[in-house]
């Protein structure tokens, strides 16, 4: 039989991750995700955020390492604070930055992601920072960039937010000093969290000695035993011993979806007081990847409390993304 | 035309034949095997030495497109790709646009398939008016006009109530249903299956239960009812089990799996690419294995679970883009891997293929008994080919195999004893 009229051949076969975010070389050329990076790689990250750590500090709070570079900040999801520091990291960083809030631009007049790509490629844009409320969409688009665009991932769905994972182990490591002896606890919402998912996998790569997950049954992946931690359904249990408790986040929504009966049985249960924190090592580290949720996650007491470094987490933010952006962006110019 | 196909390999097990014979056809029919009519002449001569000489392939779960979603892929682009595997009847889903529930939609698909003249095309009419679940469709009427079943699928957006009097009415027409089995409310906004690869990639899982809740429930109703019930799309170990068990127990109930669901699991969705994406979604290696084990004891038939789909179907996030898989041109040589591994013969293999779903339509077709219509595919076991863009037929260039070598490859079909394809 005679060929029928075929569109150009398209091959839609994703390569892994570790693959697509390392260029020949084995640098990093997009930041999706923590899985797969080697050791070498994630503390070379916090070794180039500690030397940026100072630049908010100076007088003139710019180094001049991305100058000429453009970044784009993609953000098909509303979000403040992850964009502010994004924002805050490339300016410092001298690049010139656009932020584009797609959730209420072109996408949704019907654009598809791609055409939103392939226009602001052709305005020269080096870099996107993309948030996005579907998981894989980081993925996705870093699949379709061109050679010299790097993508960094700030959020897709429930996958992974790499940079939040990388600005806690860059708070831990400064807190605790060495990873391999700590036990740490991530708590709460877990089958949601992109947050937990890219801390787990850093944490298990930089060796940390136990990774505990707590939380109720709904609200766990079906199989969080392949990720690499120890389940727990007990809040006093589970953080018998731990250095480190991180919380996360609990959407509202959780309970019309019948995940949860209410906030108050889950303040009840998975909350963290100040005499729930007595089950922990006398000198545990409390974060939060914020906002808070007062009287839902914690306590104001714990929040606010000499074990919380929540406001580190916030400002080491910023020297990760400004590592992140270096790294991917600027190999050779790397500052300190 | 009279034909002659000689020394091949004749795997026909509706007459328990696997023996190399001569195939006499004429009039469109099959004439005879093995022994020479009085007076065959034959006008054209086929040489199937070292080839498998088998009844055309039936398939009960293809998406044709056409009409509505012409974009995507059409009834001539579809039914050419199909007789080129090997197959010589199609039963197209009614997910067109507008819904297969009216005759003048059997009409035109018919009209459609004839002009294209390559396979068959047998449609499955709506269950229900738009697939909405809520009325029910004027089923005589569309088997007046040609349909062989009716069906809820792809979706199974019925509610329980409407479900039971959809089977009591299918009953009074003697209509064959098939449905997709799915739980939507507890598959949700899900995509992959539920397990270690969408714990990893925070993904929406479709749990095992979404499947098998929804068959115990066609299983109650079909028993209740004493319909006639296939169930199209398994991918459950525990599914295999329910069904085998329903068998068992004498329920009218028969079931097919769709060929990649025998190869791929959720470990091949990898990083979020959107080749994977079905539905029903690649579940665990047990699962795999338990279907394999199924269609090999005979619990199941085997369809192609065809979604022709445009590039831009899959250019998304992973959870935006468009679940199915063009996989009529695979099926063959998937399941010739079977049959090299030594998980099926080859007799079991065209018992699924063929002879099964047409038994289960109640054609005529997928056998070679003589007077049955000469509906025959010949095939090369041994040939292989590199899936890729220039001898992909169909319009949907959705498949995880391109660039994949396949073993096993169609060289004659022959559709109403006409020769329609020769490679």
């Amino acid at each position: 039989m005679s060929s029928s009229k075929q569109p150009a051949s398209t091959s839609f076969k994703a390569p892994d991750s570790s693959r697509l975010q390392l260029d020949e070389q084995g640098r990093l050329r997009h930041f999706l995700t923590t899985e797969g990076l080697s050791k070498d790689i994630l503390t070379d990250i916090m070794d180039v955020a500690e030397s940026f750590s100072s630049v908010g500090n100076q007088a003139v709070k710019k180094v001049p390492v991305l100058r000429g570079k453009t970044i784009v900040n993609l953000f098909f999801e509303n979000s403040t604070r992850t964009r502010t520091t994004f924002d805050l990291a490339a300016k410092r960083l001298s690049a010139d930055v656009i932020n584009l809030n797609i959730a209420t631009s072109a996408t949704s007049k019907g654009e598809s992601i791609l055409d939103t790509i392939r226009n602001l490629e052709a305005m020269h844009a080096d870099m996107f920072v993309v948030r996005h409320s579907a998981s894989g969409a980081a993925h996705f688009i870093a699949n379709n960039v061109e050679p010299h665009v790097s993508v960094i991932n700030a959020g897709d769905g429930s996958h992974a937010h790499p940079t939040q994972a990388m600005l806690d182990m860059f708070t831990i490591r400064r807190e605790k000093k060495e990873f391999s002896t700590l036990k740490v606890a991530i708590i709460g919402d877990i089958l949601h969290s992109r947050v937990a998912r890219s801390q787990i996998h850093a944490l298990n790569t930089l060796g940390v000695k136990e990774v505990r997950v707590i939380a109720p049954k709904t609200l766990l992946p079906s199989d969080t035993d392949s990720l690499g931690v120890h389940v727990y359904s007990d809040l006093r249990t589970g953080l018998d011993d731990v250095d480190v408790i991180i919380m996360l986040r609990l959407q509202r929504e959780r309970m019309g979806a019948a995940l949860l009966p209410s906030e108050h049985e889950y303040f009840e249960c998975f909350g963290l007081t100040e005499e729930k924190l007595a089950y922990a090592k006398p000198d545990v580290t409390v974060m939060h990847p914020g906002p808070i949720n007062r009287g839902v996650e914690m306590d104001a007491a714990v929040a606010d409390g000499p074990h919380s470094v929540i406001l580190q987490q916030v400002t080491n933010g910023i020297a990760i993304r400004m590592a992140v952006m270096t790294l991917t962006l600027g190999q050779n110019k790397v500052a300190g | 035309m009279n034909i002659l196909i000689e020394n091949g390999r004749v795997i026909d097990p509706a007459n328990e034949c696997d023996a190399v014979l001569d195939v006499y056809i004429g009039d469109g029919k099959i004439q005879s095997i093995g022994d020479k009519p009085s007076g065959f002449v034959a006008e054209l001569t086929i040489d199937a030495s070292n080839k498998l000489v088998m009844p055309g392939f039936v398939d009960l779960n293809a998406s044709l497109r056409e009409p509505g979603y012409e974009h995507k892929a059409t009834i001539e682009s579809e039914t050419k790709a199909a007789v080129a595997a090997g197959y010589t009847s199609i039963c197209c889903l009614p997910d067109t646009k507008p819904v297969l529930d009216s005759p003048s939609v059997v009409q035109l698909i018919l009209d459609r398939a004839e002009s294209a003249d390559y396979a068959k095309v047998l449609p499955l009419g709506a269950l229900t008016v738009s697939l909405e679940g809520n009325t029910l469709s004027e089923m005589f009427a569309l088997k007046r006009a040609g349909c062989v079943a009716v069906s809820q699928a792809p979706n199974n957006h019925i509610n329980g109530q409407v479900l039971r009097r959809a089977l009591q009415y299918a009953t009074t027409h003697d209509l064959l249903v098939i449905l997709k089995p799915e739980d939507t409310v507890i598959k949700d906004d899900g995509c992959v299956h539920d397990g270690s690869v969408c714990s990893k990639l925070g993904l929406l899982g479709i749990p095992v239960s979404a499947e098998t809740i929804a068959i115990a429930q066609i299983i109650e109703l079909t028993e209740e009812t004493g319909a006639r019930v296939h169930l199209t799309g398994i991918s459950s170990a525990r599914a295999v089990s329910l069904i085998a068990r329903a068998q068992f127990n004498n329920v009218t109930i028969t079931a097919d799996v769709h060929a990649h669901q025998l190869h791929l699991t959720e470990l091949d969705v990898g990083t979020f690419d959107a080749n994977y994406h079905t539905s029903p979604p690649l579940r665990s290696t047990e699962d795999k294995d338990a279907l394999i084990a199924g269609v090999a004891k005979g619990v199941f038939v085997v369809s192609s679970g065809h979604q022709p789909h445009d590039a831009e179907a899959k250019q998304a996030p992973f959870p935006s883009t468009e679940p199915g898989m063009s996989s009529l041109e695979t099926v063959l040589p998937l399941m010739l891997e079977l049959v090299d591994d030594g998980l099926l013969s080859l007799s079991q293999m065209v018992a699924c293929l063929a002879y099964a779903p047409a038994q289960l339509l109640g054609l005529e077709t997928g056998c070679l008994s003589a007077q049955a219509p000469a509906d025959i595919c010949i095939v090369d076991p041994n040939d292989t080919w590199q899936v890729n863009a220039d001898n992909w037929l169909s319009r949907g260039m959705n498949t995880p195999y391109l660039g994949h070598q396949m073993k096993g490859k169609v060289t004659h079909t022959l559709v109403n004893g006409r020769l329609i394809v020769e490679k």
